[in-house]
């Protein structure tokens, strides 16, 4: 049995082939403005990496905020199920799920089944979500891959605008005229993104264990925030990016 | 899930709701032809007094006006951006900048200049309502106006001196109409305008509750352009008799199992005034089979209720169905703000748990499956407290999604996010689309 996954976000495609039950293949691709040739594009470069033929395809389950231009899935599903279902099923003790990609922040409650509760979503607003903190890395003039571990050598705790993204570039600014040190800046940008999420998924409610999925789980730093907000140890799973398209992929017709 | 399928049908009464409508704004234009009276005042103003002057004295509500114009979203863009050029704030009541701009603009939006009010008849419950007409009757010049405070707390706790003090107003109005107008007021047509207040407010009741039924024989998109009536002339005997004619039409759906929606599974409400611009996220949720049967804005904003001895919601009896005659002014008064003030809309102005408990008692006699609360940027009055709401029907089990937006102004609206949103809180509800 092959399933297949391909969650397109703002900011990257993502294909996830199953066969036989373990993951089999995994690629990215940006997303970039011509979404639906890319996607479809990237689906056909996996088939042929594994030697898969498309009618030895069982399922092709799109999600994600560009899910509708994938037109030769079979099923489409939203991204608060996808990431739901992609978490608890690599962690079945998992009762919370924060899913943090470029562009939105969604926080999710599950019950002991992995059935959804509650959900909560970013509005309008990416400042709590992977662009701002790539804006503030940008501002800062260091590389997005060095932000998280530049924030966690400070243990300074300066106060940001956590809600608008124009306004927390300005706040940048300042800070560097006022010459404070640049792991300064990302911790407070870190703690800023973690207070933003911190405060949707107190809205639903938290239990735990609670996991962190998305890009944005690759930085350290904010991870480090989120935990302190939160009071709490979060799961990390292996390739955080892809548990949206993993989850996808196991949901066939 | 099982999909069942209904018998579905088009309103008969649909076509002569509409006209209603058009009717009177079209008479509010035209009032001075005929040496008539115009006025300007909210959709909960006291318009029972005003048709003490007259039966050629004609009303424009601020609130369904301000509706109108956010419908029309090029007008609206064109209201809300010139308001903006004359420094008001845009964190202000929606309506009311679309009312504002409608003026700064002099245009109509059913046509021709606007239409000046001859004087303002407001009430003040909510922040913006006696401040809204204190500006509006400034950029026309100085209008005279006169407003009446009913901020007298939730009906559980209302007093005869509390019902003294709004009355005791509505005596000084009824002299300020006659000084302003130069008309001499008629007891009698008072009377009968509470009279028929009373009786539409209680049958929009009876409407709203015949949504218990399942199927539902009413879809809140279609409600919105029916319950409007009672916000323009809650008081006139044409929408009195239309919402009687309307009872009958629902009572025969709901005999005949006639759905509003035709694969009705899942039942909703929604909070709050909608985004008029985008009222088909109401047609999107029908692809799911799932239906907004109402909210309390719909049922509780001119509807009149009260609990019954099996402790259920229904319409409140009217003084006439009591058997009360009444005899002169005052007791008309008494009897007008009596019964306004056991509005559900006004209530929740005093506490958010009031509001709660109305929607938790909809969520269960309506038997719905879900709620979706609309956070209305463009209303603090009707979203204060919202937060507190969801927190309230969550712990009563019922699933909660909120969505972002502003009954008046499109920009604070994302259609494509509340699309998505709704895709979600249904996959949540284990629905999938059908067509």
């Amino acid at each position: 049995m092959i399933q297949v996954g391909i969650d397109v976000g703002a900011k990257f495609i993502k294909v996830l082939i199953i066969k036989d039950g373990n993951v089999i293949a995994k690629e990215q691709v940006s997303t970039g403005f011509e979404s639906k040739e890319n996607a479809a594009n990237l689906f056909k470069q996996v088939l042929q990496k594994t030697g898969i033929s498309r009618d030895e395809v069982n399922s092709i389950t799109s999600t994600g905020s560009g899910r509708k231009v994938v037109d030769f899935a079979t099923k489409s599903i939203t991204d608060v199920t996808a990431a739901s279902k992609g978490a608890t099923s690599l962690y079945p003790e998992v009762k919370t799920v924060i899913d943090v990609g470029a562009e939105e922040g969604r926080s999710i409650r599950c019950n002991a089944e992995g059935k959804i509760v509650d959900f909560a979503i970013n509005e309008k607003c990416a400042a709590g979500a992977g662009s701002f903190t790539e804006a503030m890395a940008r501002a800062l003039e260091i590389p997005l891959e060095e932000f998280g571990v530049l924030s966690l050598k400070s243990d300074k705790e300066i106060p940001m605008n956590a809600q608008c993204a124009v306004f927390a570039e300005s706040e940048v600014v300042s800070l560097l005229h006022a010459k404070t040190p640049k792991e300064d800046i990302a911790k407070a940008i870190n703690d800023a993104v973690a207070s933003r999420i911190t405060s949707m998924v107190r809205k639903v409610g938290f239990e735990k264990e609670i996991a962190l999925i998305g890009g944005v789980a690759y930085n350290t730093g904010f991870i480090n925030s989120l935990e302190t907000d939160l009071q709490a140890k979060i799961i990390i799973p292996d390739d955080p990016e892809y548990v949206g398209a993993y989850g996808a992929a196991l949901i066939t017709n | 899930m099982k999909i069942p399928t209904y018998k579905t049908e088009q309103l008969k009464c649909w076509n002569k709701a509409k006209e209603i409508r058009n009717d009177f704004y079209k008479n509010y234009a035209n009032a001075h032809e005929n040496g008539g009276l115009r006025w300007a005042g909210g959709a909960w103003s006291f318009g029972a007094i005003p048709a003490g002057l007259g039966d050629d004295i004609y009303p424009i509500t601020g609130e369904p006006y301000g509706a109108s114009i956010a419908f029309d979203k090029e007008l609206s863009l064109r209201c809300l951006e010139a308001v903006e050029k004359r420094g008001y704030a845009r964190d202000l009541c929606s309506y009311m900048r679309n009312y504002w701009g409608s003026v700064i603009l002099d245009e109509y939006a059913f046509g021709g200049k606007f239409p000046k009010p001859d004087f303002i008849w407001q009430d003040h419950i909510c922040c913006s309502h006696a401040k809204w007409y204190q500006v509006a009757s400034e950029l026309e010049g100085g209008i005279p106006t006169f407003c009446i405070d009913v901020a007298v707390g939730p009906y559980t706790e209302v007093t005869d001196n509390r019902i003294e003090y709004v009355v005791n107003q509505m005596h000084d109005g009824i002299e300020w109409l006659e000084k302003t107008t130069g008309r001499k007021y008629d007891d009698e047509k008072l009377i009968e305008a509470v009279h028929n207040e009373c009786r539409s407010t209680s049958v929009w009741a009876e409407i709203c509750e015949l949504n218990k039924a399942v199927p539902a024989p009413l879809d809140e998109k279609s409600m919105f352009s029916l319950y409007v009536l009672g916000t323009l002339e809650k008081h006139s005997k044409k929408v009195a008799d239309f919402y009687e004619e309307l009872l009958d039409e629902v009572k025969y759906r709901v005999e005949n199992q006639i759905a509003a929606v035709k694969h009705e599974r899942c039942r909703l409400m929604s909070d709050t005034q909608p985004p008029w611009g985008f009222l088909k996220v109401f047609r999107y949720l029908e692809k799911f089979g799932a239906v907004s049967v109402g909210s309390l804005y719909t049922f509780g904003l001119i509807g009149v209720w009260e609990v019954k001895e099996d402790g259920s919601w229904g319409p409140r009896t009217t003084p006439k169905q009591k058997g009360i005659k009444i005899e002169n002014r005052d007791q008309a008064l008494r009897i007008l703000t009596d019964w306004n003030l056991s509005k559900p809309e006004w209530q929740h102005f005093y506490s958010p748990h009031l509001k709660s408990d109305m929607m938790t008692r909809i969520a269960k006699e309506w038997k719905l499956n879900g709620i979706m609360l609309h956070y209305n940027r463009g209303c603090e009055g009707l979203s204060i407290g919202i937060a507190e709401n969801r927190l309230a029907l969550i712990d009563e089990g019922y699933p909660v999604m909120t969505f972002e937006g502003n009954m008046g102004d499109e920009r604070e609206f994302d259609e494509a996010q509340t699309g998505s949103r709704i895709d979600s809180f249904m996959e949540t509800l284990g629905l999938e689309m059908i067509e």
